[in-house]
């Protein structure tokens, strides 16, 4: 059995109005229906445009926002049906790591103080001597200097905040970590640095991840599988190398075509996917395929109308599309004016996907810490 | 109504600041608002007239050249016939109607006036403080219970605010009688919604941040949260608040005397009071009410600039 099991979660955010009495006037579907497993010791990468419902997953899995329905099974255990008390208590095992370092910690906290008190929640260490000497440890192993201790967030560079970040989850010495846009925020420099450092602390601990992020360079490096998100849910899943070699829904490959090629000649001929129009609202999703309004090989006939079911194919991999196997032997081409030279590029491709130069945390600019990540240029 | 939203949303305004400002590292935020302050024109002309009136009320009593009671020149005046004293050498401000010196009573009612200016406002603080308090406990971490709860108290909260300020003020004042506590009272539940809003507002921004998120996914217990993460970084609004709102204390205090809704003559000269009696004689003696008045309005004006010129140095939008 995996250690972390998603089932059918849903969590669709009530859209609230009234002057006097607040009336449900509908739902965002945030997250609509996403199914996974995550092994013991591996790295599952979640990838997907912005607005998919990447985060509120994530937080889903915490329980830091209301279950609609489904189940997250942590090693046998359905967190939904806890109660508040004994989620609070699952915790210890479950981590996150944020997106903004900078806002995800208490601007009125020293490190020391940050870094008990999740220890002092869970009754972590008889007294303080015994956690201070935790914690220095745990500082080490994230690469923190020990004089950290007494010192605030805002006396930190971004990726050593990170760091932070990464020693408050550690300290409780989890088995699951939740990494949304880990690196996101960062100095392009620095992404590599941090990435490297989870890498090394799963290694050594043997700890287990649920990476999110919305660029497929920063998940590819280091998952194991590699799940796709688009309005809600999962439209393919695959071992990583699989995905990269044979992308098999259409939104995947619209990803991945974004995504430039070192070498020159291949970098000029490679097959380009713009997609049209723009991301649907996950308040008012699209029938059918949710991917229809914009995918280049739409059919006339179910796209819009049926749901398709994410399909193993073999191989762990699976796929959301009614015509996964006829666009990929080519029985089925793409509409003509979707596919394009590369001259004629100007258009933007997937939000998702920003070429490599521009970096992940460019593209995350509309993120709260890009602009610091930027100011420390 | 038009007045009231504006008062709302400059009430929200003020408690998004924080959220935005926390975010970007608490410590050496306030040092940079500190440092515009100290920039700031507005804030220094605040600051001194504050200094200087607070200066005058703790030690007007002692240098105070009479005292503010003593009907010393009760020979000199007569109100019925239009005879006032006006400044002289021995009586600066000249005399009241009762022949008392007007210099003195001055003197001595700063301290009274300040007294009712800062019971007033804490009144309103302490109250409206703890109604937001909980009301933000419960939106920010009571599930969805304490959202109802919290939008409750929040209409109710809304509708005083709907209310203007001195029709409440004078309503309760009505009801409990003439005397300086009544004003003082009422004077306080005017402010109660101001700063419950604003309190709660200020939370719910922080409830709603990154870091209380960490700290829910780390497993600290709710109590916990707003105690130690939630609640000492909603404050900065309102420590301004109370600023802006001892001058509207000062001034609603004031109007209620002026209304002949506080103690008619009270041993401690009030420049409330004062005011209230001398415009009887404003005919006659019109300096006897200029003085309280322009006391009260410059004292109003210095609460008035420092408060805006912190909210001002807060606001990041503002900062250049
Ligand atoms: N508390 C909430 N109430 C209502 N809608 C919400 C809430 N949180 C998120 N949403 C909506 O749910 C959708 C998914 O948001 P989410 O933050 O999970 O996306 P994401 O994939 O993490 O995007 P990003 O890359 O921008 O972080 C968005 O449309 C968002 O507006
Ligand atoms: S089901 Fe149809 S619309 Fe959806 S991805 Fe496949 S081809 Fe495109
Ligand atoms: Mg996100």
């Amino acid at each position: 059995m995996s250690l972390l099991e998603l089932d059918g979660v849903k969590v669709h955010f009530p859209v609230r109005k009234g002057v006097l009495f607040d009336r449900t006037v509908g739902h965002v579907y945030a997250v609509d229906g996403v199914s996974l497993k995550v092994e013991a010791g591996r790295t599952y990468g979640l990838v997907g445009e912005s607005g998919c419902g990447k985060t509120t997953l994530g937080r889903a899995v915490l329980r830091l926002v209301d279950i609609t329905e489904g189940e997250v099974v942590l090693d046998g255990t359905n967190l939904a049906k806890l109660s508040g008390e004994e989620m609070r208590r699952v915790r210890r095992r479950l981590q996150m790591v944020f997106q903004d370092p900078l806002g995800s910690l208490n601007p009125r906290q020293n490190i020391e103080s940050i870094l008990a008190e999740g220890m002092a929640a869970h009754g972590i260490g008889a007294d303080s001597e015994e956690r201070r000497a935790k914690i220095k440890e745990v500082l080490a192993r994230v690469g923190l200097p020990a004089n950290a201790l007494s010192r605030y967030p805002h006396e930190f560079s971004g990726g050593q905040r990170q760091r932070i970040g990464i020693a408050r989850a550690l300290v409780l010495e989890p088995d699951v970590i939740i990494c949304d846009e880990p690196v996101s925020a960062l100095d392009v420099s620095i992404q590599a640095q941090v990435i490297n450092l989870l890498e090394e602390l799963q290694e050594s601990l043997g700890l287990t991840y649920l990476v999110i992020a919305h660029d497929l360079a920063v998940v590819r490096h280091i998952s194991d599988v590699i799940g796709v998100m688009y309005l809600g849910s999962l439209v393919e899943e695959a071992p990583s190398d699989t995905l990269y070699a044979e992308p098999r829904h259409p939104y995947t490959r619209a990803l991945m075509s974004a995504v430039p090629v070192p070498d020159p000649d291949v970098e000029d001929n490679r097959e380009r996917i713009l997609l049209q129009g723009d991301l649907p609202s996950p308040a008012n999703p699209p029938t059918g395929c949710r991917f229809h309004t914009r995918c280049p090989w739409k059919q006339e006939t179910r796209c819009a109308t049926e749901r398709p079911e994410l399909r193993d194919i073999g191989g762990g991999h699976r796929v959301a599309c009614h015509y996964a196997a006829e666009i990929a032997d080519g029985t089925i081409g793409p509409r003509q004016s979707a596919t394009a030279p590369r001259a004629a590029g100007e258009q933007r491709p997937v939000d998702a996907a920003v070429p490599a130069e521009a970096g992940v945390g460019a593209a995350a600019g509309a993120g709260p810490g890009a602009e610091e990540a930027v100011g420390k240029e | 109504m038009a007045s009231t939203t504006t008062r709302a949303d400059k009430i929200d305004r003020l408690a998004e600041l924080t959220a935005q400002q926390e975010a970007h590292g608490g410590a050496s935020l306030w040092r940079e608002a500190f440092r515009r302050l100290r920039a700031s024109k507005m804030a220094v002309i605040g600051a001194v007239i504050i200094a200087v009136f607070v200066v005058l009320a703790v030690i007007g009593p002692w240098i105070a050249p009479y005292g503010p009671t003593e009907q010393a020149w009760r020979g000199e005046v007569f109100p019925n016939q239009g005879r006032f004293v006006g400044p002289r050498g021995e009586n600066w401000f000249g005399l009241d109607h009762l022949g008392r010196d007007e210099f003195s009573r001055m003197l001595v009612g700063a301290r009274q006036t300040l007294l009712v200016g800062v019971v007033s406002m804490l009144i309103g603080l302490v109250v409206g403080a703890l109604v937001g308090a909980l009301s933000g406990a419960a939106a920010t971490l009571g599930g969805a219970s304490g959202k109802r709860l919290d939008s409750f108290v929040m209409r109710v909260t809304d509708m005083l605010l709907a209310l203007p300020s001195l029709l409440l003020a004078v309503s309760i004042a009505a009801v409990m009688g003439q005397s300086l506590t009544t004003v003082m009272i009422a004077v306080g539940v005017v402010q109660v919604p101001v700063f419950a809003r604003l309190l709660r507002g200020s939370m719910l921004a922080q409830g709603g941040s990154d870091y209380v998120l960490a700290a829910r996914a780390l497993g600290v217990r709710r109590r916990r949260i707003v105690l130690t993460q939630i609640l000492p970084n909603s404050l900065s609004p309102v420590i301004v608040q109370a600023t802006l709102s001892l001058a509207t204390a000062i001034i609603e205090a004031a109007a209620l005397s002026y209304l002949g809704l506080g103690n008619p003559d009270p041993a401690v000269p009030e420049w409330g009071v004062m005011l209230s009696q001398a415009q009887r004689f404003f005919d006659n003696a019109p300096m006897m009410s200029v003085y309280p008045a322009v006391g009260i309005i410059i004292t109003a004006l210095g609460f008035t600039l420092l408060g805006e010129a912190m909210r001002e140095a807060l606001d990041p939008k503002l900062r250049g």
